[in-house]
């Protein structure tokens, strides 16, 4: 079992975990307008399915949200 | 028209999306506002959110521009505006570094540092700064595509607090200069145009009103007064009147032996 911590709570997401997987873990609605940091570095769009995360690594799924001034 | 590197708006007002009761309202806002372009920020996916901010913003006519809102150093501001491009495939960022929680003032140090590294990227950086003339400037020179000081602290609506460094941030600019944060209502939004400001990003001055479409109307044609009201030429202010009727050729209408039997 590789545990993660995906968007800041920690995760069990079987045994070979992509980004594309921590993606649809996290509950992205779809994956327009989705970006992802894998420990603080982003991982572009076209990497996701290839990228593995590893156990104990940090995943941050974000999207667009209302702010500003 | 307002060119921001090298790209022409029809409108100077730019619209921050934070503080809208919802969707809806913000879209009724945004159109009435007249604004091309939108601030968002970026934050954790959140799986029971309803409605997509961009499509509804996209609907309305508007751009996002998404901001580094919420980043304390360089480092994360640097990684929040590449997550940004990579999510909405923008490379402009209003550039945000703040300080502190309480004032949310601008990190200078950090937000300099900042600017550097995303221009260095190819970013089109519109930062977030304090009203420092000097730090204006540097912004300037690591090649910002305009410099956005602060009226007084984001949310406050306390106005615009130092008009004097505005004005000399104004004065010697070669970008665009954008009034950020502290607008309260319609006024200030004229002042800064009347100051010379290219443009006013606001958003809690709309987003918080009683009726925010009538704000955002309201803020519209702020802007417009105090952008033509400064290409008009303003008068200079006096210490003392000055008669706008002519001063010859005014009737005698009290006559003299009246007058004199009039006074004690």
């Amino acid at each position: 079992m590789t545990v993660i911590t995906l968007n800041g709570e920690a995760r069990e997401l079987g045994d070979r975990v992509t980004i594309e997987a921590a993606v649809h873990a996290a509950g992205a609605p779809d994956a327009r307008g989705v970006a992802v940091a894998l420990d603080g570095e982003v991982v572009p769009r076209g990497e996701w399915a290839t990228t593995e995360v590893r156990d104990g690594q940090q995943v941050e799924v974000l999207h667009a949200v209302q702010g500003g001034a | 028209m307002l060119e921001i590197a090298g790209r022409p708006f029809e409108s100077r007002l730019i619209l921050g999306t934070g503080g809208f009761r919802n969707l809806q309202v913000m879209a009724d806002a945004a159109r009435e506002s007249g604004a091309e372009l939108a601030t968002v920020a970026m934050r954790r996916v959140d799986p029971t959110a309803r409605g997509s901010l961009v499509e509804v913003l996209e609907e309305a006519g508007l751009e996002v521009l998404p901001n580094t809102a919420g980043c304390f150093t360089a480092r994360e501001a640097v990684t929040t505006a590449k997550l940004a491009r990579d999510a909405l495939g923008t490379d402009w960022v209003k550039l945000e570094v703040i300080g502190d929680d309480r004032t949310l003032l601008p990190d200078p140090a950090e937000l300099l540092t900042a600017a550097e590294q995303l221009v260095a990227d190819g970013f089109t950086v519109l930062p977030y700064t304090n009203d420092d003339p000097i730090l204006a400037r540097r912004l300037e020179d690591v090649g910002c595509a305009a410099v956005m000081p602060l009226g007084s602290p984001i949310g406050s609506g306390m106005g615009i607090n130092n008009a004097y460094n505005l004005r000399l941030i104004v004065e010697r600019a070669r970008v665009p200069v954008i009034l950020d944060a502290g607008v309260g209502t319609a006024s200030d939004a004229a002042l800064a145009m009347e100051l010379g400001c290219d443009a006013v990003l606001l958003a809690s001055a709309i987003s918080r009103a009683a009726d925010p479409p009538a704000m955002a109307r309201a803020m519209r044609k702020a802007v417009e007064a105090g952008y033509e009201a400064r290409r008009a030429g303003r008068i200079p202010r006096r210490q003392y009147a000055q008669a706008s009727s002519p001063e010859d050729g005014i009737a005698e209408l009290e006559p003299e032996a009246q007058r004199a039997s009039s006074t004690p």
